[in-house]
């Protein structure tokens, strides 16, 4: 027994306090993304949530540049690029695609001048990968409130909006019709979607921001019928997804002669990837056996 | 600023251009600016790949971005697209962080993988990049109807017995085929600047696709020319030139358009009809 219990968490799991902060953040970060992901998911606006990570990251080496708190650099080129994208792109969702492309273009210049500068000034060591993957092993246990605090203001407004944004997201024309403001919600979705993925990049990097915003709500949606089942499922997914990846990058250290751990993203995302694909079977398996019932559900969830 | 090694550049350059001008226009066209994002970054991961496994940089680089563009094509039948590009690009970097962990890579080499270094190209590395090239306009030239159809109105394409399922993964190839050209020397993130605001932008001043297409390579000419000529001046990266420049275009094509709009009056009915206002792409 206490064989099997080694096997499973290696040596000095539970008292490394690097994996206490990683797990801490980690699991904030998954909770909030899974949130604001359903509604991105249901949306269609998993490119914007994407590339806001990115565009957050060009803000982030341009405030070390001038000297600014990255915290304040990701989350406020974040809310200027949402901005950008809401007010370039019309509300189809061909539009959209454009505009958020046009933004992060536009942005990934911005991040190329910036690192430059940034390395030629002999600042920014190790700036292309971190902002390419990031790492959750080394954030400090300084960014948890932050990032508490960050994700916290990100699903009060998702609350605050939930139901004029879910009528919206479902039919557009059917909002307008019953006078919710549709051009407002869209914008305010936008503006907590940028801080939610700012700081989700800010913690964990870019990579694991788009996985976890994206990979739990999607296989949820596959799943369950209903908002609550979504939100609750897309949250434990994303929250066991992190965890149990940070366990296997922990352990990987012991697997090989080398000793030499992989990254932790790469066991998040392979979990996340795995999960989407088995949300599918099931929902495969379900709509052969309930064909126009599943794609009358399908239509009514995805629209 | 036209010698020894800048000529390679100009030339480089150039055919980039052309390239990224005409697949960008069906980028735009077709509303696939998160695939022609997601496979050039992903196929980044093949290059981290080829160095772990010691072979040469454009294998893993077309291995990955093929693998990229038949992931997004078949899991896109079942799924949402957006949502299966972005796993197929999250799994994709995964992979690639996995490599780099294992190898011990040389920052500037990620950096110039991921900004291009346009400036460096060496004389045998453009006739790869030329046939490649080549083989992206013919497979245009030859998708050609099909292509346009299915982009503009997928469903008489399909009553038409056109498989926009087939089209798109053709599509895709093509982007892939393209990106993996360009990644060695543009960078995987500044061949999506070409791809994108260059054909907006023309798509704003005419929506004869024929001469949209070739006033987007003539934008994205002009802005990938700039960018070196700016790059060998100020000495920054040629990367924050190129999606400047190529932001500012879209926005001179708004601007025009909007222009033209109030100027004008309504505008006439054009030959192609627009994608229909739907959310259902």
């Amino acid at each position: 027994m206490h064989q099997l219990y080694t096997a499973v968490f290696e040596p000095g799991f539970f008292a490394s306090a690097q994996v206490h902060v990683a797990a801490a953040i980690g699991g904030i970060v998954a909770v909030v993304s899974a949130v604001v992901g359903v509604f991105t998911v249901m949306r269609g606006q998993s490119f914007a949530g994407h590339a806001l990570g990115d565009v957050s990251a060009a803000g982030g080496s341009g405030a070390l540049l001038i000297g600014l708190t990255p915290l304040a650099g990701f989350v406020g080129a974040g809310i200027a690029g949402a901005g950008m994208m809401d007010m370039i792109g019309v509300q189809r969702l061909r539009g959209r695609d454009l505009a958020t492309g046009i933004v992060l273009g536009a942005a990934i210049g911005g991040s190329a001048l910036f690192l430059y500068l940034g390395t030629t000034t002999g600042t920014a060591t190790g700036a292309t990968q971190q902002i390419l993957f990031g790492s959750i092993f080394t954030t400090t246990p300084g960014t948890v409130t932050a990032v508490a605090a960050l994700g916290a203001l990100a699903l009060a407004s998702i609350a605050t909006i939930a139901r004029p944004l879910l009528l919206a997201t479902l039919s557009t024309d059917i909002a307008a019709a019953r006078g919710a403001p549709v051009r407002l919600v869209g914008l305010g979705f936008m503006l907590a979607l940028a801080v939610s993925v700012a700081l989700s990049s800010l913690a964990i990097g870019a990579l694991l921001s788009t996985a976890l915003l994206i990979g739990p709500a999607a296989a949820a949606l596959r799943l369950t019928k209903t908002l609550p089942g979504a939100l609750a499922t897309a949250c434990l997914t994303g929250v066991a997804a992190t965890w149990l990846g940070i366990l296997l990058a922990y352990d990987s250290y012991y697997w090989g002669p080398g000793h030499h751990s992989l990254p932790v993203s790469f066991f998040i995302v392979a979990i996340i990837f795995a999960t989407y694909l088995a949300s599918g079977l099931r929902a495969a398996r379900r709509q052969a056996a309930v064909p126009v019932a599943a794609a009358a559900d399908r239509d009514r969830i995805a629209a | 600023m036209f010698t020894g090694f800048m000529i390679n550049a100009w030339a480089t350059a150039t055919i980039v251009a052309i390239v990224a001008g005409v697949v960008g226009y069906f980028v735009v066209l077709r509303g696939a600016a998160f695939p022609a994002h997601a496979i050039p970054k992903g196929a980044f991961a093949g290059a981290a790949g080829a160095a772990l496994l010691g072979i040469n940089t454009l294998i893993g680089l077309a291995v990955f971005s093929l693998l990229g563009a038949l992931a997004i094509g078949t899991l896109g039948r079942r799924g949402r697209q957006d949502v299966v590009t972005a796993l197929a690009l999250v799994l994709m970097l995964a992979l690639g962080a996995a490599f780099l962990s294992l190898t011990t890579q040389y920052e500037p080499e990620i950096y110039s993988l991921l900004f291009g270094q346009i400036l460096g190209v060496s004389t045998t590395q453009i006739l790869p990049i030329a046939a490649l090239g080549a083989v992206c306009i013919a497979a245009i030239a030859i998708l050609y109807r099909p292509l346009m159809l299915s982009s503009i109105v997928p469903e008489i394409a399909e009553t038409n017995g056109i498989r926009s399922y087939r089209i798109q993964i053709a599509f895709l190839i093509v982007v892939a085929l393209a990106t993996t050209m360009t990644v060695p020397v543009t960078g995987a993130l500044l061949i999506f600047s070409l791809m994108i605001g260059p054909p907006a932008a023309a798509r704003s001043f005419t929506s004869r696709p024929l001469l949209a297409m070739a006033l987007s390579v003539a934008i994205a000419l002009v802005t990938v020319w700039a960018a070196i000529a700016a790059s060998y001046l100020v000495n920054w990266p040629i990367g924050f030139f190129v999606g400047t420049l190529a932001a500012l275009s879209y926005g001179t094509g708004r601007g025009w358009a909007t222009w033209r709009r109030t100027h004008t009056g309504p505008r006439p009915a054009t030959a192609l009809p627009r994608q229909p206002a739907t959310d259902h792409a």
